[in-house]
């Protein structure tokens, strides 16, 4: 019997438009994985929608009429809404919600054929980055189960990395997608802002929030992103009017003739992450665990055919600030509309309609985002406005703009996910700054929309996966899964399995 | 300049949170020690920069940011008993809340 589990995105696509193996027996094989839930990722699970689902996908290739991904698994993060599965965004207000309406993304990659697996875990609400905040119970990391995944799309890295689904969306709103990918070892890329439809995706952050694929290689996360991807203009008024690509063109482009009028790829890393001088990598804030292969993959890069020099970015020193005043300001605006009328969790007992708005809410949210409404409705409110939010869009822009300099020198920026690997199950739970500090690195192409993603670049004394960083200009996640394919086709940290999944 | 107690009943009561006696003083500390961090934000010299309300503005210019109109057609079907499936309490198609006026 083939394996099955340890075929990408690409390869289980090839398989079944050959018809050596069917959708049903794909689907059949990947939900026999499920059983006993292994690392607590998946929160919701039917396998009668699923089989149906790869019935009508055997059926279209049968009839000639198949998607490119016809018949693929893929799991989605449980902030997409479906109709055929609970949505509940890991929050208990949100226990057994049943939505009338596919998401957008979601809709988009049923259309190109895709079956679908089931929920993942994740942040209640995407809020963490230890997957540590679900009301429904921590998800382990495959490669060592006394750590956390990441977050917030802990479970769909930890679900990809354990071979349980070649694919799964995440969310990434400061890094929600990178930092799980390289915590788990996995490719996933968020793109340009606007690119992927928000219809449909359980707001936090509205001008921050972006769909993108998870799974274990550029090439899949290339037919996945552009699957996902195009214009959704009555529905996301955010939505870019522009129009669906296909994002696996540039593939294949050598590095060395990869960059601008043909020439090399020019890869700016940033002084103010990592300082690039005399070949090596020098931070004392960042863990050498993550240092040295970081250092070895800028290497490899330039042996084919790329160049590296350094680039500032001054400004991204004050992201942590910017982005958890913008964020929890949108997110205390987001999150009002869970009031126990129309949706979700309600108060068995209250005393009149403010008493049962406080008690269904205190109820029904969790602590990390009790903390963040509370935090957005006080930079927002009357007298700190100013000197908090209206601040923080200010130096918003600087960030953006610090990237458009170094983007006239560089074709991509390239450095550190995190400082650190994986971390262990509880070690941070008490502080919530010291979370908020390890997202350093993801947050500024957050805050200025950029396209971003996250390649294994291998692992720590201790076995743990390590990630780099790519990130591009406006709409230009061709050249950015470019880099990383090339990368991953003379490289194989993007192959390496977790010992329980091998 | 640390938030004292009296801030965080008020932005709760903002907020519609009940906050428990042992919440509200964990709270004031986890608040606080984040505010150490945003401080930062203010000895920044901003004059005359735009603020960035989203991505959009800085990769397409505020033109694009205007707002888009589509016809004024009714583009969804109607859908109440989906819409209410998982409501927590509805009657004869309508959503229940506690009285509002005497």
């Amino acid at each position: 019997m083939r394996d099955l589990h340890n075929l990408g995105v690409a390869e289980l696509a090839a398989l079944l438009h050959k018809k050596e193996v069917s959708a049903v027996e794909v689907a059949t094989r990947f939900l026999a994985g499920l059983g006993g839930n292994p690392h607590n990722a998946f929160l919701d699970i039917n396998s009668e929608v699923t089989l149906a689902q790869a019935q009508a996908s055997d059926a279209k290739l049968a009839a000639g009429t198949a998607g490119p991904l016809e018949g693929v698994p893929i799991a989605h993060k449980d902030v997409f809404v479906t109709q055929d599965f609970v949505t509940t965004a890991a929050s208990k207000i949100l226990t057994g919600y049943r939505s009338p309406f596919d998401a957008t993304v979601v809709r988009k990659l049923r259309e190109a054929g895709m079956v679908t697996l089931g929920k993942l875990n994740c942040d209640e609400f995407a809020m963490g980055s230890g997957n540590e905040n679900s009301a429904f119970g921590v998800v382990s990391n495959p490669w060592e189960s006394s750590h956390v995944p990441g977050g917030s799309s802990g479970g769909s890295a930890a679900a990809v990395a354990a071979r349980l689904t070649p694919a799964a969306t995440g969310t990434d709103t400061g890094g929600s997608i990178r930092q799980p990918a390289a915590f788990c070892g996995i490719t996933g890329i968020k793109p340009t802002y606007g690119r992927a439809s928000r219809y449909g995706m359980v707001a936090f952050a509205s001008s921050l929030d972006q769909a993108g694929p998870m799974a274990r290689s550029a090439e899949d996360c290339a037919l996945l992103l552009s699957a996902m991807c195009g214009p959704d203009l009555d529905r996301d008024s955010t939505s870019l009017d522009v129009p669906a690509e296909d994002l696996s063109r540039d593939l294949d482009r050598p590095l060395a003739t990869a960059g601008r009028q043909g020439g090399p790829l020019v890869i700016g890393v940033p002084e103010e992450w990592s300082e690039w001088s005399e070949g090596g990598l020098r931070n004392n804030d960042v863990s050498l665990d993550v240092l040295m292969p970081l250092t070895k993959a800028l290497h490899q890069l330039i042996q084919l055919g790329a160049k590296v020099k350094r680039v500032g970015l001054a400004d991204g020193n004050l992201a942590i600030p910017v982005y958890y005043i913008v964020a929890c300001a949108e997110a205390s605006s987001n999150l009002s509309r869970f009031d126990g009328v129309k949706f979700g969790h309600r108060a068995a007992q209250y005393s009149d309609l403010l008493d049962m708005y406080q008690k269904t809410r205190s109820e029904g949210f969790g602590d990390e985002v009790k903390r963040r409404i509370m935090t957005g409705a006080y930079v927002l409110s009357h007298g700190y406005y100013d000197a908090y939010y209206l601040q923080a869009q200010k130096i918003r822009r600087m960030i953006a703009d610090d990237f458009q300099r170094a983007f006239a020198e560089c074709d991509v920026i390239a450095g550190p996910v995190a400082p650190t690997t994986a971390w262990k199950l509880g070690e941070k739970t008490d502080d919530p700054v010291a979370n908020y500090l390890a997202d350093i690195f993801t947050l500024p192409a957050s805050l200025a929309g950029l396209p971003c993603m996250s390649v294994p670049v291998g692992q720590s004394e201790g076995g743990m996966p390590v990630g780099m960083q790519l990130i591009g200009n406006y709409l230009d996640e061709a050249r950015v899964l470019n880099v990383a394919h090339q990368f991953q086709l003379h490289t194989t940290h993007h192959t390496q399995a977790p010992g329980a999944a091998a | 300049m640390p938030l004292t107690s009296a801030d965080i009943t008020r932005i709760a009561k903002l907020a519609r949170l009940e906050l428990a006696p042992a919440e509200h003083q964990q709270m004031l500390d986890k608040i606080n020690a984040f505010f150490g961090i945003v401080e930062q934000v203010n000895g920044v010299h901003t004059e005359g920069v735009v603020p960035m309300a989203h991505p959009v503005d800085a990769m397409q210019g505020s033109e694009a940011m205007a707002l888009r109109l589509r016809p004024d057609l009714a583009s969804e079907p109607n859908d109440r008993e989906a819409n209410q499936r998982s409501a927590p309490a509805v009657e004869r198609g309508l959503f229940l809340v506690p009285k509002v006026i005497e």
